[in-house]
């Protein structure tokens, strides 16, 4: 079992994790993380783009301002956020 | 997992690949527990060859299934186990394979815990000998406990302890609870079904609808425990339980026996849940184009449940637990928290319940719990 995940914060570097599986579907994505078994939707194909592509930016504020419009990057800071606490998202 | 009801509905649809499978390795075991969901024993001489299981699983990694579960039969039993679980790992597809632990001994471990994407699920069925060997045969207790030993000796980490729950064992669950933190292990809690041999001991063993009120709290006290899925029919007693609380039947789930024949949930081993075969095309043409498949993705009608304003919260129930005690599909899960089901139960002929086929159980030991030598 992997140790308590770390706090999310977009000034870092963070990435899909090893331990998960992710798989294109028509609403975006599914996720599946073999250590904690848990399931999640990524609910939209830019969101399932920005997850992939995460971890070739320096950190996640990077990411952001490559990848997604201004005004939908709290949006998907938010989004980032959430997987970061279900593991999806691993910080290194 | 609380998926939103827009994407459940993308689940009843069906998905173009399942997330999991469940793959009986063989109909061979050396166990015979009066419960077994595959009514197993004897091996099947059709079984799956090497290559074909290989070609099986390059399949099901191309179709990027999460994670297969396998089980069957025991099965280790089969000589190549460890090289289909490793081609299996090895492709990202992950493997839990379900054991009575007679196999895994001190090198059957070490070999286990160096492998990722690799889950061990131990069943035992009571906290203590007696009530577990009573279901399991005489000596399954004391081989489960030797091989979570063995495991946790070779630092295998969390493996899962996998309890089906019964009207004996309801009462133990803190005891299956201790058990498991004294490995580091985690607690797996699954569904009776009256499948397989557990169409003649369902009815005694069942939990009655007062301890499934009891399980369901428990479950909710217990977030950590896993479930399977399998308790979506407790749901209407509060709040949902963790999980997508659906019928992933031919859906997002389905079970592939040891010779190659697609059933659309590991608890319908029966030939009106047949989809197909691998054998005929692969296991893709199978899950895209079954008629079977294609109808259990249709929206389901509520029947008998049309007017409970539950039905959203458990969705009628375990198709499986109806099919078995022969209830029509569209009635109340048999056990039912309104005890709708009860009554349903009362109003069919025992003798209309359809039996599980095939049945590889060894001679005389239908219905009979009879005490096996463990290898």
């Amino acid at each position: 079992m992997a140790d308590d995940p770390r706090p999310f914060a977009r000034t870092e570097h963070w990435a899909l994790s090893d331990e998960v599986s992710m798989r294109d579907e028509s609403f975006g994505a599914l996720a599946y993380h073999h250590g904690t078994r848990r399931l999640v939707f990524v609910k939209s194909p830019l969101l399932v783009d920005v997850v992939r592509r995460l971890g070739d930016y320096d950190n996640v504020d990077d990411a952001l301002g490559a990848l997604v419009q201004p005004a939908d990057r709290e949006r998907y800071a938010l989004a980032l956020a959430a997987l970061a606490d279900s593991e999806i998202l691993r910080g290194c | 997992m609380g998926a939103d009801s827009s994407l459940r509905s993308r689940f009843e649809h069906g998905l173009d690949a399942p997330i999991c499978l469940t793959w009986e390795l063989t109909y061979a075991c050396n166990m015979s527990c009066s419960h077994c969901l595959s009514a197993s024993g004897r091996r099947d001489p059709r079984e799956l060859t090497t290559a074909e299981a290989r070609t099986f699983i390059d399949e099901v990694a191309a179709m990027r299934v999460f994670y297969i579960n396998v089980g069957g039969g025991e099965p280790m039993i089969r000589r190549d186990f460890f090289e289909l679980v490793g081609y299996a790992v090895d492709r990202g597809v992950g493997v839990k394979f379900s054991t009575n632990g007679t196999r895994i001994d001190a090198g059957a471990a070490k070999r286990l815990a160096s492998m990722d994407y690799l889950d061990v699920q131990v069943s035992l069925d009571g906290a203590d000998a007696s009530t577990n060997d009573r279901l399991r045969g005489a000596g399954s207790y004391a081989a489960a406990r030797r091989a979570m030993e063995h495991l946790a000796d070779a630092d295998f980490g969390e493996f899962k302890i996998s309890v089906v729950v019964t009207r004996e064992n309801v009462t133990q669950l803190d005891d299956f609870a201790a058990i498991a933190a004294h490995y580091g292990a985690q607690l797996r809690l699954t569904r009776l079904r009256p499948s397989g041999r557990g169409v003649d001991s369902w009815a005694d063993l069942h939990p009655t609808r007062e301890q499934n009120r009891s399980l369901y709290h428990w479950l909710i006290d217990h977030p950590r425990v896993l479930t399977g899925d399998s308790f979506f029919h407790l749901s209407p007693l509060g709040q949902p339980l963790d999980g997508l609380n659906l019928c992933g039947a031919g859906r997002v789930v389905c079970l592939v026996d040891p010779v190659g024949d697609v059933y659309a949930c590991p608890f319908v081993i029966h030939e009106r849940f047949r989809a197909g075969s691998i054998r005929d095309g692969g296991f893709g043409a199978v899950w895209r184009s079954s008629e079977l498949f294609g109808s259990l993705r249709e929206p389901g009608s509520a029947g008998a449940c049309s007017a409970c304003g539950s039905y959203d919260a458990c969705r009628g129930g375990c198709m499986a637990a109806k099919f078995f005690t022969g209830l029509e599909l569209d009635d109340p899960d048999p056990e039912c928290v309104y005890g709708l089901g009860e009554a349903a139960l009362a109003a069919h002929p025992v003798s209309i319940r359809p039996r599980s086929a095939p049945d590889h159980s060894r001679a005389r030991v239908r219905s009979l719990s009879v005490p096996e030598s463990l290898r």
